[in-house]
């Protein structure tokens, strides 16, 4: 956090992609989301930070209804992307899904072939009109991936041939070729060893002049270095959401300054 | 009893050698079981499983050879001359054991003294006559060979079980007591208890695998015979198969070919039947259903495969049947002639497979894992999109093996062909005619009064050798192919 980055980060000053107002998120009987107000701006990089169970994942998975797959969660309040309800009966939530992507916390690439999972998801769609286009779009998502210049001569060997790190950055490229106007991540590098985070934090650092990424990050250190937003969840409350400088310099609230000084989590 | 005797015998031998060796283990060390190498019980078991094993498995060697021994002793004493025309040894064999029983049971019945059961010089019409007032042998008349036979048969198997009580006791008793006199204090009888357990183990394994080499080698030997009598080829690539059993050898055509296609074709029908339908509920089970739905509807589906296969040939007789007949019989298109055919037992055995391919597939499908789905929604895929690109590709080389699987359960059905299929062996492509398959002709074969010396008769087993060995060939198929594609994901 030197001073220049702050400095960076006071002039990026965006509009609010997803404003998420009063979220309350129950599993059978159990509230595992109190009272959550985040406003997730645009072309910006936000990170979730908090202890296990706190609920963030939790919440990551409403702004896609990734929940919606779990039979006994329960969804309250509003989440507005681009000032619409996704949780609207109208809405699809298929189609949310294409335009707010997705990565998990373990690389979890199709057994198909590289190509293939790239490819997966301009083809359920129909982004491309022939296989020259398809071939474009691939092309560009490995490069945005960070993983083109490894893969591009075996780009029909299984997804599940390669290693940890670059399956998660394939997954990566997998999920912008969908052209995702939001890009989830959910601890994408807690399978992953220093070498391969860095080179996926490096990633999200340059997905952020496309795309707004919401990432999910047990590692402080991780946090402070590829976010500009940081929101501090604690036994399904936020506790604290602000610039990632002045959370993790001058934090408000106390738990904040025991959590991230260790005392708790 | 007797043998039931021995048995309590050598268990309280055991018994009390547990006691004794466990009171001798301790006494060694001075009472304290701290001093021991292995806890008390693991000397008695030492000593108890000494003495029980080795008597045991001499009792069960004994049981098994002394029959084959005394018999080859007792065939020798019958003079060539008394077996008659158009019998043979082995029948009059059989003849001597019913006679040497009757004799067992006259004697238990009181008709017989024991005296007059072993005289050698006793008159055969009258012996005859007791055994028959005993209610004792009826078929035909004793004669005088066959009765010396039995009486030496009894006598050698009465002699030898003798020894056999007296030998097993011996060894379960020299057992223990070398295991006592070994019983001490820095005696390993934790280790050699394991041991012999372990050593117990690999005989239950190893009991089923002699026994399917046992029942692989019967089928050899036979089949063996079968081919000397009739030639590989014609049984093989012949494609009539009539067997007649009133003008013996030479005249029958045992062509393999007609079954084989039978059995193809039924299987496929079934298969056609069973496999969609299977898959479908079982992606429906595991995909769509909720827990409740799938808590009630997967045992019902089961209940299916817990039903008699018979139950299901009189389904296809008295119901299937005759609604196909209804349908495509002579009221209706004209192409079938009877109700029992290759549609009849294929759709009956495809319904039966149905819970076998839903199981095997339902397992499958969940064990792909969840992060492929989520991976797969996460990119805004539908639900039937990721169980068509996603869940069912991850799954497939495991549904190929159910399927394979399925397929060697339709190839070794048996009722269900009898009872639905009809009898008659034909090369056909009309799926409405009547054919049959390998099994049911096993079947047919050996029912009733079959000489085992014939070829009709030991076409039984040629013919089960080879579904065997195609039945074996699919399995290890399927097999490979699940084994090969499983490492895929995780």
């Amino acid at each position: 956090m030197n001073d220049m980055t702050r400095v960076e980060r006071a002039v990026d000053s965006k509009d609010i992609k997803i404003n998420a107002k009063k979220v309350q998120v129950y599993y059978g009987d159990t509230h595992a989301i109190k009272d959550v107000d985040v406003a997730i701006e645009d072309k910006t990089v936000t990170a979730f930070i908090g202890p296990s169970g706190c609920g963030k994942s939790t919440f990551l998975r409403c702004l896609n209804r990734m929940n919606d797959t779990i039979d006994i969660c329960r969804v309250e309040g509003d989440i507005l992307l681009d000032g619409e309800d996704i949780y609207d009966k109208r809405v699809d939530p298929v189609q949310l899904r294409a335009k707010v992507g997705m990565v998990f916390q373990k690389p979890n690439p199709f057994p198909k072939s590289i190509y293939d999972n790239v490819a997966y998801g301009p083809r359920i769609h129909g982004l491309a009109k022939n296989k020259a286009e398809l071939d474009e779009i691939v092309e560009k998502s490995l490069r945005r991936g960070a993983i083109w210049d490894e893969v591009k001569d075996r780009l029909d060997t299984p997804g599940t041939g390669l290693s940890g790190g670059q399956q998660q950055r394939l997954c990566i490229a997998r999920a912008v070729a969908t052209e995702p106007e939001v890009l989830l991540m959910d601890e994408p590098c807690s399978a992953l060893d220093p070498i391969a985070t860095a080179q996926v934090e490096e990633l999200i650092d340059e997905l952020r002049s496309r795309y707004s990424v919401v990432i999910v990050t047990h590692s402080m250190q991780q946090a402070a270095r590829v976010s500009q937003k940081t929101a501090f969840f604690h036994l399904g409350n936020l506790v604290e959401f602000g610039e990632t400088g002045q959370i993790f310099t001058n934090p408000v609230d106390p738990r904040t300054e025991s959590y991230i000084t260790g005392r708790i989590g | 009893m007797p043998i039931l005797w021995l048995f309590l015998i050598v268990l309280a031998i055991a018994a009390v050698g547990y006691v004794s060796g466990r009171a001798r283990a301790l006494q060694s060390a001075g009472g304290d079981s701290r001093n021991l190498h292995s806890l008390p019980t693991y000397y008695g078991a030492n000593v108890a499983l000494k003495a029980v094993v080795p008597a045991f498995g001499l009792l069960i060697i004994w049981l098994l050879a002394q029959p084959l021994y005394v018999s080859s002793q007792v065939s020798e004493m019958i003079p060539e001359t008394s077996v008659k025309e158009g019998s043979s040894l082995s029948l009059v064999m059989a003849e001597v054991r019913r006679t040497a029983d009757g004799l067992n049971n006259a004697v238990a019945a009181g008709v017989l003294s024991e005296d007059q059961a072993r005289n050698a010089r006793a008159d055969v019409t009258d012996v005859t006559q007791r055994l028959k007032d005993a209610g004792q042998v009826v078929t035909s008349e004793i004669t005088q060979p066959v009765l010396r036979a039995a009486q030496s048969y009894r006598a050698m198997n009465s002699t030898g079980y003798a020894i056999m009580t007296g030998a097993v006791i011996l060894v379960a008793l020299i057992g223990a007591a070398i295991s006592w006199f070994q019983t001490h204090s820095d005696y390993r009888a934790r280790n050699v208890v394991e041991q012999g357990i372990r050593f117990l183990l690999l005989a239950a394994a190893s009991i089923a695998i002699l026994t399917t080499i046992g029942i692989v080698l019967s089928l050899v030997f036979n089949t063996w015979e079968f081919f000397k009598l009739y030639p590989a080829s014609d049984f093989f690539f012949g494609t009539t198969w009539a067997p007649s059993f009133s003008g013996r050898g030479g005249a029958s055509d045992l062509g393999i070919i007609p079954l084989l296609w039978g059995t193809f074709y039924i299987s496929l029908v079934a298969l056609l039947v069973a496999v969609p339908i299977g898959l479908f509920a079982a992606i429906y089970l595991s995909e769509y259903a909720s827990s409740r739905v799938r808590s009630v509807a997967k045992p019902l589906l089961e209940v299916l495969a817990g039903i008699p296969t018979i139950v299901y040939g009189l389904f296809a007789l008295l119901t299937v049947g005759p609604l196909l007949l209804d349908v495509f019989g002579d009221n209706g298109l004209g192409w079938m002639k009877a109700g029992t055919a290759v549609m009849t037992a294929g759709i009956v055995m495809g319904i039966m497979l149905i819970p076998f391919v839903s199981s095997l597939s339902d397992d499958i499908i969940n064990a792909v894992p969840q992060a492929m789905r989520d991976g797969s929604y996460g990119l805004g895929a539908t639900q039937s999109e990721t169980i068509r690109q996603v869940v069912l590709p991850a799954a497939l080389p495991g549904i190929v093996g159910a399927i394979l699987l399925a397929a060697s359960r339709a190839i070794g059905e048996t009722m269900i062909v009898v009872l639905g299929a009809g009898a008659a062996a034909r090369l056909s492509l009309n799926p409405f005619e009547a054919m049959t398959t390998v099994t049911a002709k096993i079947v047919s074969q050996l029912t009733g009064d079959a000489d085992f010396a014939s070829p009709e008769a030991l076409v039984a087993f040629a013919l089960g050798m080879t579904l065997f060995i195609l039945t074996l060939g699919l399995n290890v198929f399927a097999l490979y192919i699940v084994r090969k594609y499983r490492e895929q994901y995780e």
